[in-house]
């Protein structure tokens, strides 16, 4: 069955925000595709109105490497991650076509007010090492490299990286748009990229394939001038944004950890699924976090504790931001927390307590349509000379490399995934490493379980390195507890 | 793609002829060295990206080239990098552990690791280098030629040219033009390519003229930089100094004369540098470069230390350079067999063979005749009414020669090899 999908002419399309605008764009290039909706759950898409275009849809971030490395023919994502992409391997074969007028938003650097600074020029005369969050990491180096900072040190983030320069990081690159207005209190200092969508085309489908069908619809529409995508500053638009009107509510947004009293402790909590279970764990435990499950709720710090402030941030982020000392202690999975160390090594994080609640499985998955049923099937499969590498899909990326490489697995490529990793299998990778709660999605979408990797819960995390304040320890001391009974008695 | 296994992309594999040559041209190198007073020190691979970046060394496009990536300890998000140059990470050895002891000479084979996006390139490279630290004045600056050159003939290369700029000189004379010193060297490489529209010079200005003297003639002698700076010196008076640091590592030069060309446009990549500029050529081919870095050490947070030094770029050397033939060459390698399989005549081999390594040539033993037969020479060993008979054959068809003393032996081999 899958033979014939690599036939198709091929399409990688966006998750998330681009997701309603590009569907409404194809429904009307007369490319009308079944199910590529927001709450469809299934990844590979026809057009019955065009039988030999096949898509799939992908995170938007993954869209450029899949068209870069050859497995489709067209995407459509945001600027951003092309410029992602090629800001640090500019041969990456991609072609980008032409702009498609939605989705437009830019990506900002800001900094934290403390910095005082004003110009980028300002941020390489400050004689500090300088920390960037983004979730465009190659953007922030080549931006760092740019500004020729001396020293620079860059967390790559899976979200709200804006939030970051509140609890330590210097600078911030994060998306402004139309739909996401500058609220928290950072200073613009620069644009260094569109966040507009672009179709792009693969180079070698570009040079060998007549694409000239598909490429006849898009052009028909009359699309908005497309955005010029390079960004060299407008110090107007600077300027603008710096005389914006912050929305403070209830004095400062967020509370700022570089100007907390030693005592105090800062903890970091989840976001996504985990939100619910630690709601729930917290107010067993007689703390009410305000705004935690507000819609937008990314910045709450009424504790109820005096020695306590909060802070949301991805889980997968977190077991970095506590070795670096932005966090004391965290709300996280066991699953990052493992992956984390798996880079790392020598990192400064240990768990500190397992929570029990959140229980999934990490496992190894491949399509049932391989045949395959078990690892040694696996590696068999793989094991010829002439059979090309095995491509190993997951979020987890270092704990899907160690995995392999403990294995024995030979010659693999380990594709980092940013979610809605099942789509991968089997046209675009061969094995997956994810994580399943009841195993119900991966069964849906013809996938078999062929080992189990761990098991992980949610457990706090902190520093390896006790706190020199007691009574900081203390409190940390005295809040774990509190939260270990709270999760026993679930 | 299969699975066959093959090295990576722009890296190069070393074959034993190439490494013969290498270790020639590094041994050679280290002699000199030891002879100039240059202590050998070796600088780990990995080191961290920000003594690159804190230099100011990596433009953009540079840093986009190295080879940089967190390890094990990068939870913090420092990176690393496979050193992309030799003469920072020294810098940072003497701040590190030489500092205050003044004077070091210092020299080094290192390998330096740049991403070249063909990959038909290599992308690994090797470097002979040495770097005077302390090292002040024409007096540091002439050391450093005179000693390349003299490694250079040593190893026989044919053809030494070497251009010489002055970076001082350079920019002194660009910041009568641009202020910014960000600026000047993007000027410096529009000059030198002719781009002179952006630069607000009038046409046929003493300006124009003087721009046209320096950097559109080159000399060979200090008389030619004499002649400049009669001419350039009343229009230019800033250059002054630097003109007079020039002139007198020039004369101080006289031992190499007819080996170098002073010319100011050779400067181009001065940032880095702060006085005398350096670029060997043989054949036109660049064999290696270097220079005055007094400006460096501040930059990696130390005291200010004078310093200059050159490297020779070692792949390119060794597609000029011939390696001597020698009796400890494995070409030339003798293959000792026993002609019966028994311990006696087995242990009577490797005595033999341990015998002709102590006296300076390549031995090892075969099982048999017809493998030992491959090599260029071989000797069996028979034994012959209780005495041990040695049958030296060579390939070349020579009658076959019969010892029963190892000293007659030797001494025979000492004649052919």
């Amino acid at each position: 069955m899958w033979e014939n999908w690599l036939k198709l002419f091929k399409l990688a399309l966006p998750k998330g925000r681009l997701q309603s605008k590009t569907a409404e764009l194809l429904d009307s290039v007369g490319i009308g595709l079944d199910n590529y909706t927001a709450k469809s759950r299934n990844y590979k898409l026809q057009a019955s109105s065009f039988p030999e275009l096949s898509a799939k849809v992908f995170q938007e971030r993954d869209v450029s490497i899949q068209v870069a490395i050859g497995n489709y023919d067209l995407g459509i994502c945001g600027y951003n991650w092309v410029e992602e992409l090629t800001s640090k391997y500019p041969s990456s074969a991609v072609v980008i076509v032409r702009g498609l007028g939605y989705g437009r938003g830019k990506l900002c650097v800001g900094a934290s007010p403390d910095l005082g600074i004003f110009k980028p020029e300002d941020v390489a005369s400050l004689n500090k090492t300088i920390t960037l969050a983004s979730e465009n990491p190659n953007l922030a180096e080549s931006y760092a490299a740019r500004l020729r900072l001396k020293r620079f040190q860059i967390f790559p983030v899976w979200g709200a990286a804006e939030v970051y320069p509140s609890f330590g990081t210097d600078l911030a690159i994060f998306t402004l748009g139309p739909d996401k207005k500058l609220d928290t209190e950072l200073v613009p200092l620069d644009f260094i990229s569109s966040t507009e969508a672009f179709l792009i085309a693969n180079r070698n489908s570009w040079q060998d394939m007549d694409l000239g069908r598909v490429l006849d619809l898009f052009s028909r529409v009359k699309f908005d001038e497309p955005e010029k995508v390079s960004y060299i500053p407008a110090a107007s638009e600077v300027k603008k944004l710096k005389n914006e009107k912050i929305k403070i509510k209830n004095g400062r947004l967020s509370p700022d950890f570089r100007t907390l009293s030693p005592d105090i402790v800062r903890l970091a909590l989840p976001d996504g699924h985990q939100q619910k279970h630690t709601i729930t764990l917290l107010d067993r435990c007689g703390i009410q976090v305000g705004g935690y499950n507000a819609p937008a709720g990314k910045y709450p710090f009424e504790t109820g504790m005096e020695h306590l402030v909060v802070k949301v941030i991805r889980p997968q982020d977190m077991p970095a931001q506590v070795a670096c000392g932005n966090f004391d202690i965290a709300v996280t999975g066991r699953d990052w927390l493992t992956d984390h160390l798996n880079d790392f090594p020598t990192s400064p994080v240990k768990e500190i307590a397992d929570l029990k609640h959140g229980l999934v499985k990490i496992v190894a998955v491949v399509s049932r349509e391989t045949g395959i049923n078990d690892i040694d099937g696996l590696r068999e499969r793989f094991s010829d000379k002439h059979s090309p590498p095995l491509r190993v899909a997951s979020e987890y990326v270092n704990t899907a490399d160690k995995y392999c490489c403990y294995k024995h697995f030979g010659h693999y490529k380990v594709i980092p995934t940013w979610g809605a990793s099942e789509a991968f299998l089997p046209e675009d990778a061969d094995l997956l490493i994810e994580n399943t709660e009841t195993g119900e999605t991966l069964a849906r979408h013809n996938l078999i379980v062929i080992d189990t990797l761990m098991e992980s819960t949610a457990c706090i995390i902190g520093s390896t390195e006790e706190s020199g304040h007691h009574g900081k320890r203390k409190t940390i001391s005295s809040l774990v507890d509190k939260l270990r009974k709270a999760a026993s008695e679930e | 793609m299969d699975q066959d296994v093959h090295r990576c992309k722009g890296m190069k594999d070393m074959l034993p002829d190439d490494m013969a040559l290498f270790r020639h041209i590094e041994q050679t190198f280290r002699n000199l060295c030891q002879k100039w007073g240059y202590r050998e020190i070796r600088t780990p691979v990995v080191e961290y990206l920000h003594l690159f970046t804190a230099s100011g060394t990596l433009t953009p496009s540079k840093l986009g080239q190295t080879y940089s990536f967190l390890d094990w300890d990068g939870w913090s998000g420092e990176r690393v990098v496979l050193r992309p140059d030799s003469t920072i990470p020294t810098a940072r050895l003497y701040v590190d552990n030489l500092d205050g002891m003044g004077k070091a000479r210092l020299c080094y084979v290192h390998n330096v690791f740049t991403f070249e996006p063909s990959g038909l390139e290599n992308r690994e490279k090797w470097q002979c280098g040495a770097e005077f630290i302390g090292g002040t004045g024409p007096l540091a600056d002439a050391e450093i030629v005179l000693m390349a050159v003299d490694i250079l003939k040593t190893l026989g290369i044919k053809n030494i040219e070497i251009q010489i700029s002055h970076a001082g000189l350079i920019k002194t004379l660009l910041g009568e033009i641009e202020k910014d010193p960000a600026k000047q060297a993007e000027l410096f490489d529009n000059i030198l390519d002719g781009k002179l529209e952006d630069l607000k010079i009038e046409k046929g200005s003493e300006l124009d003229r003087v721009l046209n003297l320096l950097l559109g003639s080159s000399g060979k002698s200090e008389g030619f930089l004499k002649n400049l700076e009669s001419i350039t010196y009343p229009i230019l008076p800033a250059i002054g100094p630097a003109m007079e640091n020039f002139i007198q590592i020039a004369e101080l030069l006289s031992p190499v004369k007819g080996h170098f060309q002073f010319n100011l446009a050779s400067g181009r990549g001065f940032e880095y540098y702060t006085g005398m500029m350096l670029q060997f050529n043989s054949g036109g081919v660049r064999i290696g470069g270097g220079g005055r870095y007094d400006d460096l050490f501040p930059l990696i947070n130390s005291q200010v230390v004078p310093a200059c030094g050159f490297a020779l770029y070692l792949d390119t050397l060794t597609g000029m350079v011939k390696p001597p033939s020698s009796k400890g060459d494995s070409s030339q390698a003798i293959a000792v067999y026993p002609r019966e399989p028994t311990r006696e005549l087995i242990g009577a081999g490797f005595e033999l063979c341990r015998l002709l390594r102590d006296e300076g040539f390549t031995a090892y033993l075969e099982p048999t005749e017809e493998e030992a037969q491959k090599s260029h020479r071989s000797i069996s060993v028979r034994s012959k009414n209780g005495t041990m008979v040695f049958s030296l054959r060579e390939k070349s068809g020579r009658p076959e020669k019969i010892f029963v003393t190892t000293d007659n032996l030797v001494g025979e081999l000492a004649k052919v090899v």
